[in-house]
C-alpha cells in the first residue's frame, strides 16, 4: 500500500481529468483512477490501437489534450483498473493488471460518468441490437458500424449524434425514431440558446440526416424487433406525449442492426456505497447526490463531478471538475484565496449545464413510458425475466426494488441492476402509481463490478487466514 | 376512534410472521407493523443454511423443528436438502469437529464423522487437504430471499392485517390498551409483540426496557452462475464458512464475517478486511471457485444477547408485552419459537419451554 494521497479522482473522463489537473494546479498529490486503457472517458474515448479505420474528428482532438495534459500534471494514472470496493476514510480497492490495488486518500471525487438508460422492447436481447451510448463508443473508439441497415431509436441527443456519425461512417440508417414529440424539443430551444456553439453542432448532425434523406419519425417508437438469430426488421409506431403506444401508422423497416437507449442515469454506485444522501432529479436524469456548492456530497470529504452529478453533458463536465477540486483544496487548507476563481468558473459552469441538462431532460422517460415495455419482453436480461413475471411479482406485494430482486432475482444477475434497474422501478411506479421517492433507490454493494474470486484472494497461505475465536457450543 | 387489536407484532420477519399467523389462527385480531418490507431483515438476506452441524446443542430439539417446518414449506421458500460437510484442514480443527459434532449427535442431530476419502466420493471437487469431516444428512438450505414472500402469503391467508413501511415511533399505555404511534396514525392493540431483531433494543426502550441486545453484521456472498462443483451444504469446523451451490450455479458464500455499521444508522456495510479471509476460505475448500466473479456481497444485521440464547417470553413487569429474538440459527429455528410464542400470547402451554427475557431483569437494572 502506498502513502495516502490528498486526493483520489475515480473516473478519467473529462471532470475526472479536469478535477486532477486542477488540483494539481493547487500542489495536491493526486491519483486518478479508470477502467479504460487511457484517459478521456466516454466522449473524448481514445482510439482503439486495432487498426481500423477512425475518422479523427473533434473529439479525437480534445482527448488527445486532454490525455497531455492530464500526463503532464503530475497526477498518477491508474489506467486499467476497475474499482471493486470503498471505505469511508477512504480507501479505494481496486483490481489491475498487477494484480489488487488498495489507495487511500482523505478526499474523493467521483467522476463516474453516466450509464444508459434501457427501456426493453421485445426483440432487444436479438443479436445486433446495441445501446444507443455504446454504439457511439464503437463509432468512435473502434471505427466499427453496428450494421449495415441500422435503426436508431430511443430519446434525446445521443440519436442524432449516432445516426449521424453512421451516416458519416458510410453506414445507412433506416430510420430515426425519438420517442419525444417534435413539440419537446422546441419547448426547450431557450435553453439551448445559452450554448448557440453547441445548438449548432446538433443542428449540423440534423442537417446531415436531412441530407442523407434519414426518415426521421418523432412522437414514435419501436414495438417490435422482429428476428430469429439477428435483427431482420423493426416495427415502428405512434406514441403520445406520455409516451404510451396509441393506434395510428405502425410501420415495418428492415434492419439488420438497432441501436437503442433513452438517455442517461448518472452513475451512482459509488456515492450510494458509501451511504451519501441523493435525491431524485429527472431534469438532471435520475437519482444525483445532494451536493453543496463545491459539489462535495453529504459524507465529508467526498465530492462528485461531471454526468454523475446529474447529466448536464461533456462540456459543463470539466468545469464542475474543477469546482470539486476547489472544493478539496479549500476542505485541506491549500491553495490560497479559491472564491473569485470558485465563481467565475460557476458562471461557466451555470450556462454550460443549462444546456447540458435540457438536454438530458428530453431523454428523460415519463412514467408513461412503461407502456412501451410489453407483457412478453425481457426486462431482466441476466435471469431471462420478461415484465409480465415482473408484474405478477410485484401485484402479489413486491413493492421495493429489493423485495422485486427478492422474490424474482430481477438484478441478481452479473449487471447488479445497472440494466433492468431502472425498467424495474418504471414498472412498479406502473403498478402503484407511486413516485421514484418513494419507490427509492436499489442499495449499492460490492463488488462493484463482477470480479473473479481468484482476482480478490490472491495467492494466501491457509494458516495465516485470521480465524476468530469459534462461536459457543 | 381507530380498530383495538388484539395482538400488536413490531417486526415483519420471520419471527414476528409466524407469531402474528399462530395468534390469528387461534382468534386473535392481530396486526403486523413492519418499518421496511416484510422479510427485509436478517430473515431475507442471511445465506439460508439450514445445518444441525451449526446448531447449539442446547437449541438442537427447536432446529429439527425448524428443519421440519422448512421442508414442509417446500418450494415456496426453495427448501433443498443436500445434505452437509464440515471440514477440518488441520489437527487443531479436528479435533474442535471431533468434540462439537459427539455433543451436537448426543443432542440428536444425526451427525457422523466421515473420511477425506469419503468426503472426496461425495464431492470430488473440494479440496484435497481435508484431514477430518463429518456428515448430516438432514443438511440443506432454503432460499432467505423468498421469507418475505413467503409470509406475506401465510399472513394474508390468516387474516393478519399487515402495515410496510411504517415506522412505529413512540408506544405508550394509557387506557388499558398499547398505543403505537406512527408517522400517519396511531395503533391500538391490547398486547404488544416485539420482534424486531436488531432493532429490539430501540423498541425495548419504548417501553422503558433496556435490553443487553447488540447485532451482529454478518456477511454474505453470491457469484454469477457457473458449472457445478457442488452439490451439499459445505461447512468448516469453526462455523466460520458456509457455501453451497444454487441450481442455477450461483454460489452463496457464507459464515458470519463482520461488516461494519449498526441498526441505528439503519444500514450495515461490507469491511474488505474481513470480506478477503471470508472469501478465501472459501476458495481454499472448493478450489474450482477461482473463476467464480463474486457479483455480490451485503450485510444482515443478527440480533444476540450476552448468553447468545434466543428471548422469547413475556416482557419482565409489563403486563401484555411479549419478547422475542433469536440469535444463532434464527433463521432455521425462527417458524418454529415464532409459532410457539404465539401459543404464548394465546394463553397455551408451548410445546417446547422458551427463553424467559427476564433472566436479563437484573443486568437492565443495572443498565438502567
Amino acid at each position: 500500500m502506498s502513502s495516502p494521497y490528498d486526493l483520489i479522482v475515480l473516473g478519467a473522463g473529462p471532470a475526472g481529468a479536469a478535477a486532477a489537473i486542477k488540483a494539481r494546479s493547487l500542489g495536491l498529490s493526486v491519483a486518478v483512477i479508470d477502467e479504460a486503457p487511457a484517459a478521456g472517458g466516454q466522449v473524448y474515448r481514445a482510439p482503439s490501437p486495432a487498426p481500423t479505420a477512425t475518422q479523427p474528428d473533434a473529439d479525437r482532438a480534445k482527448g488527445d489534450a486532454l490525455r497531455a495534459k492530464l500526463a503532464a500534471s503530475g497526477a498518477v494514472l491508474y489506467a486499467n483498473h476497475r474499482v471493486w470496493s470503498l471505505t469511508p476514510g477512504f480507501s479505494v480497492i481496486a483490481i489491475g493488471p498487477d494484480g489488487p490495488l488498495t489507495l487511500e486518500a482523505s478526499n474523493l471525487i467521483v467522476a463516474a460518468g453516466a450509464i444508459e438508460r434501457h427501456i426493453p422492447v421485445t426483440g432487444w436481447t436479438l443479436p445486433g441490437v446495441i445501446g444507443l451510448a455504446g454504439a457511439t463508443i464503437l463509432l468512435k473508439a473502434h471505427g466499427v458500424l453496428p450494421g449495415r441497415r441500422v435503426v436508431v431509436a430511443g430519446s434525446g441527443p445521443l440519436l442524432l449524434l449516432a445516426a449521424s456519425k453512421i451516416v458519416a461512417a458510410g453506414g445507412e440508417v433506416a430510420a430515426v425514431v425519438d420517442a419525444a414529440p417534435r413539440a419537446s424539443w422546441l419547448a426547450r430551444a431557450g435553453a439551448m440558446l445559452a450554448r448557440p456553439d453547441l445548438m449548432a453542432k446538433g443542428a449540423g448532425w440534423l442537417l446531415a440526416l436531412l441530407k442523407a434523406r434519414v426518415p426521421i419519425h418523432s412522437g414514435a417508437a419501436i414495438r417490435t424487433i422482429h428476428g430469429t438469430d439477428g435483427v431482420e426488421a423493426v416495427t415502428i409506431g405512434p406514441v403520445d406525449r406520455d409516451w404510451r403506444p396509441v393506434g395510428g401508422a405502425e410501420r415495418t423497416v428492415p434492419a439488420d442492426a438497432v441501436c437503442l437507449g433513452f438517455g442517461l442515469l448518472p452513475s451512482t454506485e459509488v456515492t450510494r456505497l458509501l451511504g451519501a444522501e441523493h435525491r431524485y432529479e429527472p431534469e438532471l436524469g435520475g437519482w444525483v447526490p445532494a451536493v453543496d456548492a463545491s459539489f462535495q456530497t453529504s459524507v465529508p470529504g467526498l465530492f462528485v463531478a461531471g454526468d454523475g452529478a446529474g447529466v448536464r453533458g461533456a462540456d459543463a463536465a470539466p468545469l464542475s471538475g474543477e469546482l470539486a477540486a476547489l472544493g478539496v483544496a479549500r476542505r485541506l487548507g491549500r491553495g490560497g484565496d479559491l472564491a473569485s476563481e470558485a465563481t467565475k468558473i460557476e458562471a461557466d459552469w451555470r450556462r454550460s449545464s443549462r444546456f447540458g441538462a435540457a438536454m438530458s431532460a428530453l431523454a428523460m422517460p415519463p412514467p408513461g413510458a412503461a407502456a412501451l415495455i410489453a407483457p412478453q419482453a425481457t426486462v431482466c436480461r441476466c435471469e431471462g425475466l420478461t415484465r409480465a413475471t415482473l408484474d405478477a411479482a410485484i401485484a402479489a406485494g413486491a413493492r421495493a426494488l429489493a423485495d422485486l430482486k427478492a422474490t424474482t432475482r430481477c438484478g441478481m444477475g452479473p449487471c447488479g441492476g445497472r440494466v433492468c434497474g431502472e425498467a424495474a422501478a418504471m414498472l412498479i411506479g406502473a403498478a402503484t402509481g407511486w413516485d421514484r421517492e418513494t419507490i427509492g433507490q436499489p442499495s449499492a454493494r460490492p463488488p462493484l463490478r463482477p470480479v473473479p474470486l481468484a482476482a480478490i484472494t490472491g495467492a494466501f497461505d491457509y494458516d495465516e487466514l485470521p480465524i476468530p475465536a469459534p462461536a459457543p457450543l | 376512534m381507530s380498530a383495538l387489536y388484539d395482538l400488536a407484532v413490531i417486526g415483519g420477519g420471520i419471527l414476528g410472521s409466524a407469531a402474528a399467523c399462530r395468534a390469528a389462527a387461534g382468534g386473535m385480531r392481530t396486526i403486523v407493523i413492519e418499518q421496511q418490507t416484510l422479510g427485509s431483515g436478517a430473515s431475507g438476506v442471511n445465506a439460508g443454511t439450514l445445518s444441525l452441524q451449526i446448531k447449539r446443542v442446547k437449541l438442537m430439539p427447536y432446529a429439527i423443528k425448524g428443519h421440519e417446518l422448512w421442508e414442509r414449506a417446500g418450494e415456496r421458500v426453495g427448501f433443498h436438502k443436500t445434505g452437509g460437510i464440515t471440514l477440518a484442514f488441520n489437527q487443531r480443527e479436528a479435533e474442535l469437529l471431533h468434540e462439537r459434532m459427539a455433543l451436537k449427535r448426543e443432542a440428536g442431530a444425526p451427525i457422523e464423522l466421515i473420511s477425506p476419502t469419503r468426503v472426496a466420493e461425495l464431492e470430488p471437487n473440494l479440496s484435497r487437504k481435508v484431514v477430518a469431516a463429518s456428515w448430516c444428512a438432514e443438511d440443506g438450505y432454503a432460499n432467505a430471499s423468498l421469507s418475505g414472500a413467503y409470509y406475506r402469503a401465510l399472513l394474508e391467508a390468516a387474516g393478519v392485517e399487515i402495515r410496510e413501511r411504517t415506522p412505529v415511533t413512540a408506544i405508550d399505555r394509557s387506557g388499558g390498551a398499547f398505543q403505537l404511534a406512527t408517522p400517519t396514525d396511531t395503533i391500538r392493540a391490547t398486547r404488544l409483540l416485539l420482534a424486531c431483531g436488531a432493532w429490539l433494543r430501540s423498541a425495548g426502550a419504548m417501553i422503558g426496557f433496556d435490553l443487553p441486545v447488540r447485532a451482529r453484521v454478518n456477511t454474505v456472498s453470491v457469484t454469477e452462475r457457473g458449472p457445478a462443483l457442488v452439490g451439499t451444504v459445505i461447512g468448516h469446523a469453526t462455523g466460520l464458512l458456509t457455501l453451497k451451490q444454487k441450481p442455477n450455479g450461483s454460489v452463496l458464500i457464507g459464515g458470519g464475517w463482520q461488516g461494519t455499521g449498526s441498526p441505528d444508522e439503519g444500514r450495515g456495510s461490507v469491511d474488505p478486511a474481513t470480506l478477503l479471509p471470508n472469501l478465501r476460505l472459501a476458495m481454499f475448500a472448493v478450489p474450482g471457485l477461482d473463476r467464480f466473479r463474486v457479483v455480490r456481497s451485503w450485510t444482515g444485521f443478527e440480533a444476540n444477547v450476552p448468553d447468545f440464547y434466543p428471548l422469547a417470553g413475556a416482557a419482565p413487569g409489563i403486563d401484555n408485552a411479549f419478547l422475542l429474538g433469536c440469535v444463532r440459527g434464527g433463521y432455521t429455528i425462527g417458524p418454529y419459537i415464532g409459532a410457539l410464542m404465539g401459543d404464548l400470547i394465546l394463553g397455551r402451554e408451548p410445546e417446547l419451554p422458551l427463553f424467559d427475557p427476564g433472566r436479563f431483569a437484573t443486568e437492565a437494572k443495572v443498565a438502567a
